[in-house]
């Protein structure tokens, strides 16, 4: 891609607020349940239903409000946003157009090395839409199913400022972002299941410009990587039009999956007139400040304060402290294995690397890890005790992780303890010095080789499981005695 | 004064009403009698006034987060005109 | 006097000394429908087989405090298991499976719901001309309109088809046709009846009210549904006083003020003649009483056409044919299905007011119309705060003429909309108003408007209720039976 560009891009995310009722009804949000099972007259829109606020929804966006840097707002209210659709039952959505809850926040995303501040527009509280499922084929003619278990459930709308440059920016932002909600414990953030939800606004300009390009806005990005290669295909479709002299209109466009390609949805969409006004069925807001602070003092430590205390405490690397920090679970497992073995270095590297590796391979959530932080710990301690070496280790982690049963256990069962008691292993070295006089004349003649053929041969005798620290001392030991 | 045409069509399409031909003239005509009437509103300087949304001073009229259990699918959907597999049916969306 | 003629109360006091059976008036109150309903046509559904199991039941078990008094309930309220069609097509078939509060209420308070009554399509209309299947008559000369909303509510308690009803009243529609058809018409502050399963029309001016016969009624009738509602949060958590408490109160000492912009020469000679020699009695009776200027009073009716056409083109919105009421089977596509299935649903009027609502709130329009006229409801909100400051009570004309002719207003529709040119500043301030009749013009009832203050409705009562007993019209429909 030409590098005269520059690619701006805003996102607008959906979270879903993990309350257990929607945001106007009783009925419960639970993701999955049979299609029409979850609704009642007031979220199906009937004739004479009227909306009663769950408190729960706006302590949750006070709560990201504030885990963003947002300010909350004194007064707000919530507004009509009228349009015709069929997974729409009122034919208007509940939202919150000029005085939303939460404005002018930011998070910071680590880009290159440096910190960058993106900045955040606005949160407001909404309310979400049902399902459609699409049906027919070449031969049947085009219907849709609508199933309205979703209508009501409450959403959480967050704005960003086009401050991202490029993919990799915005897929920074998303993770970070998905940190803060996490952390905050104020949705489940599960794109797989829609509780998180994103939409790309995309334009490119050359550097330097001040004025932003023509923008696209960008739907249907089921993933982070969706995000990432949407947007480095839509810049590039900027680009190319604007070297080639077209013009290019703003406009929605869908991504789509299987052809990696983005498509215009001109043709569906007319202009929106949405006819705002304010929602006479809902008394407005009033937030005073005591409840925020109130809410301000429940929150938990968030991701990039548990990132510097990595750092800070434990002298993690930035890179590892910012993996460590990408989940609440994960954080937590981490900090209670430290807490009871005191080596972060170690701890981080097992569970970036084998434990990340083996619950990616089983599609597990570090929730549904069948051992704890407490095993993992004393796995560690006999690790630095010597009583296992580092190899024997990988494989115990694996029996652990595949069982949950103590590494105490398991060497014991398969015989895995290591071998540091030096009288023993010199005994075992004595033998085979005396097997092979030639090896140590060819030691003692200078050739390396021979050092590395002895300690072979102690592993082959004990199975691998000598020390291999201990070995290597003693084995010098003894050469050099028996030598000159 | 009339509204024109395009106005009632343009209106009737965002709020979804097929109007015959005799429907937009006569809508054109009496809509247009009655905004002229209430272009009245224009003598009264309201600059200053903050716009009156809500009668009632109360503010933060919540419910509790509690989950009751939905009406059964047969209940809720028993005025539907046509429902396939448990679902609404609509015809295409364009 | 025959049961259907008698008031709640007189009914109630019957049932008390067991002089009377819940049976009994189920029969008589069925009866009088039976002989004057072909004239007056105020029901949409009559359910008589229930309502004469039910009065036979409760005759066997204690009945609360109706104990099995018959009503009627407009056809906005959802009513469980009967069908509610607010007059429409589009509703036609529709049956919900829930009770509107004040529906409930009633019916947990012993109350025998007898069917639900005519109105105008979705509560737009001031004539009940507007209904999708057939308009009602005014029980004192067919002829006429009984007055809309509202109008079957009205005027089924004038022919004494019922002993009270309820209705909505969203600029005048419990007041217009309480004045024309010489019924007593309360409308409470907006918040003080539930509107949870009312169909709603505009919701910052929507409000259920009581038709009755007397006041006394009126007051025992809002005990049983006035009240704060867990469902409706623009219902307001005030206590409900026992409203029959004020009753006896008297007049001495009121404050009572009149606008002099409600007796204007838009106002019929005879309907202004009758409220000044009401205001005589008041005065004569103790009542202090001047006139006062509401200075923003023809700015009403404009603004009300904004905001609540607006409210009601969203509102109406969810008719769309997909979860319920009429559907239009020959679509092809998901905007023929909307558009279609609405305009075979809709009539004229609800048509006309969905457009010029939508209108009203559409990119360009909407600062010009819909934000200037909630502007100008805050002066009108001005203007009665202001009076209300040295006075207790304001009363006016509730109309500007008696009844009009059927057909007569169905050419222009702003002529039928100046109908409620006195009562909707009551609904824009978000006031309690009641009418009650105060004389006849040319044989037709004229209404008298009392006005209060927010939650203030005991005190209308009282005022309402002396004037009551010093001069009751002792004359009925002469529905020509018996």
């Amino acid at each position: 891609m030409s590098s005269d560009y520059e690619v701006v891009v805003g996102l607008e995310v959906h979270a879903e607020l993990k309350t257990e009722s929607k945001i106007f009804c009783g009925c419960s949000t639970a993701f999955g349940a049979e299609p029409n099972t979850q609704v009642c007259p007031i979220c199906a829109g009937f004739p004479g239903m009227l909306p009663v606020l769950n408190r729960q929804v706006v302590e949750l966006a006070i709560r990201t409000g504030l885990a963003l840097n947002c300010e909350i707002a004194d007064f707000c209210k919530f507004d009509r946003k009228n349009y015709f659709y069929p997974d729409l039952p009122k034919a208007y959505q509940n939202s919150q157009y000029d005085l939303p809850i939460c404005k002018q926040g930011y998070l910071e995303i680590d880009v290159d090395g440096h910190r960058k501040k993106v900045r955040i527009n606005r949160a407001h509280m909404e309310e979400d839409a049902g399902k459609l499922v699409h049906q027919g084929s070449i031969t049947t003619s085009a219907y849709t199913l609508v199933d309205l278990n979703r209508s009501g459930v409450p959403l959480l709308e967050i704005v960003s400022e086009p401050d991202m440059r490029g993919p990799g920016e915005a897929r920074a932002y998303m993770e970070k972002l998905r940190a803060i909600l996490l952390f905050a414990g104020v949705s489940d953030c599960k794109m797989e299941e829609g509780s998180l939800r994103c939409d790309a606004n995309v334009s490119v300009r050359l550097r330097g410009e001040k004025a932003l390009g023509t923008r696209s806005e960008i739907k249907n990005l089921n993933s982070f990587r969706s995000l990432e290669k949407a947007i480095e295909y839509e810049a590039r479709r900027h680009i190319e039009a604007l070297e080639d002299g077209e013009k290019l209109v703003q406009e929605t466009r869908t991504w789509d999956e299987e052809k990696q390609i983005t498509q215009s949805l001109r043709s569906k969409e007319e202009a929106h007139d949405y006819r705002y006004f304010p929602e006479p069925d809902l008394p407005p807001l009033r937030i005073g400040r005591e409840w925020v602070e109130e809410v301000r003092a429940s929150l938990p430590e968030m991701p990039d304060e548990a990132q510097k205390r990595l750092v800070r405490d434990h002298g993690l690397p930035e890179y590892d402290a910012a993996l460590l920090t990408l989940t609440p679970e994960q954080l937590d497992f981490f900090d209670q294995a430290v807490a009871l073995c005191q080596d972060a270095k170690a701890v981080s590297n097992w569970m970036m690397g084998d434990m990340s590796r083996l619950l990616k391979q089983n599609n597990m959530e570090i929730n549904a890890c069948r051992f704890t932080p407490a095993q993992l710990a004393r796995m560690l301690q006999l690790i630095e005790a010597g009583t296992i070496s580092g190899k024997m280790a990988k494989s115990i982690f694996e029996e652990m992780f595949n069982s949950g049963q103590d590494p105490e256990r398991i060497i014991k069962e398969k015989g895995m303890a290591q071998i540091s008691n030096e009288d023993e292993l010199g005994k075992i070295i004595e033998k085979i010095i005396q097997a092979h006089p030639g090896v140590v004349q060819d030691y003692h003649g200078g050739k390396e080789k021979a050092f590395g053929f002895f300690v072979g041969q102690v592993m082959k005798d004990t199975r691998g499981q000598a020390n291999p620290a201990i070995v290597n001392r003693l084995l010098k030991e003894r050469l050099n005695r028996e030598g000159a | 004064m009339a509204l024109s045409l395009a106005e009632v069509e343009h209106v009737a399409l965002l709020a979804r009403l097929t109007l015959s031909e005799n429907e937009k003239e006569l809508f054109a005509q009496q809509l247009g009698a009655i905004l002229e009437y209430v272009d009245k509103l224009r003598e009264l300087p309201t600059d200053d006034i903050e716009p009156l949304s809500h009668i009632l001073p109360v503010f933060n009229v919540f419910r509790e987060d509690h989950c009751r259990p939905s009406p059964s699918r047969e209940e809720t959907m028993a005025n539907a005109a046509l429902v396939e597999d448990k679902q609404y049916r609509v015809p295409r969306i364009i | 006097m025959e049961l259907y003629e008698l008031t709640v109360h007189q009914l109630v006091n019957l049932l008390d000394k067991g002089e009377v059976s819940s049976r009994e008036i189920a029969d008589s109150i069925l009866d009088r429908i039976q002989s004057v309903e072909s004239k007056v046509k105020a029901f949409l559904t009559l359910d008589e087989d229930r309502a004469r199991e039910q009065a036979s039941q409760t005759c066997r078990q204690a009945g609360g405090f109706l104990q099995g008094i018959p009503y009627g309930l407009k056809d906005l309220f959802c009513t469980r298991g009967m069908r509610t069609t607010c007059a429409s097509r589009m509703l036609e078939h529709f049956v919900p499976p829930y009770d509107a509060t004040a529906a409930r209420k009633l019916a947990q308070a012993g109350g025998i719901l007898v069917g639900k009554l005519n109105m105008d399509e979705f509560a737009m209309g001031s004539s009940t001309e507007h209904s999708a299947f057939f308009a009602t008559h005014n029980p004192w000369d067919l002829e006429r309109v009984p007055g809309g909303s509202s109008g079957g509510s009205a005027a089924a308690v004038a022919a004494d088809e019922v002993p009270f009803s309820l209705g909505s009243d969203t600029g005048g529609s419990i007041r217009q046709p309480a004045s024309f058809c010489g019924v007593v018409g309360f409308r409470p502050t907006y918040g003080r009846v539930s509107r949870w399963g009312v169909v709603a029309f505009a919701s910052s001016l929507d409000q259920v009210g009581v038709f009755s016969k007397d006041v006394r009624d009126s007051a025992l009738v809002m005990n049983l549904i006035a009240g704060h509602d867990p469902l409706d949060s623009t219902s307001v958590n005030l206590e409900v006083p026992d409203y029959t408490a004020f009753l006896n109160k008297g007049i001495k000492g009121m404050k009572i003020a009149y606008p002099r912009e409600h007796f204007g020469p838009g106002v019929q000679n005879e309907i202004k003649q009758s409220v000044y020699q009401a205001l005589q009695w008041f005065e004569q009776n103790g009542a202090v009483v001047e006139e006062v200027s509401l200075p923003h009073s023809e700015y009403a009716l404009p603004a009300y056409y904004l905001v609540a056409t607006a409210e009601a083109s969203a509102n109406l919105a969810r008719f769309d044919g997909v979860r319920f009421g009429l559907r239009d089977e020959g679509a092809d596509n998901i905007i023929e299905l909307f558009s279609r299935s609405r305009a075979n649903g809709f009539g004229a009027e609800v048509k006309r007011r969905i457009m010029l609502g939508t209108y009203a709130l559409s990119s360009g329009y909407y600062d010009a119309y819909y934000l200037k006229a909630l502007k100008v409801r805050r002066l009108i909100w001005e203007d009665f705060q202001k009076v209300f400051g040295d006075y207790d009570l304001i009363i006016s004309p509730t109309t500007p003429t008696t009844a009009f002719k059927l057909g007569e207003k169905l050419g222009d529709p702003l002529t039928e909309y100046m109908t409620d040119i006195l009562t909707v500043p009551v609904n824009m301030a978000g006031l309690p108003g009641i009418s009650i009749p105060c004389g006849f013009a040319g044989g037709l009832p004229i209404g008298m408007q009392i006005i209060g203050k927010a939650f203030a409705e005991g005190t209308i009562l009282q005022a309402a209720y002396a004037f009551e007993q010093s001069n009751r019209p002792n004359q009925k429909p002469p529905l020509g039976v018996n």
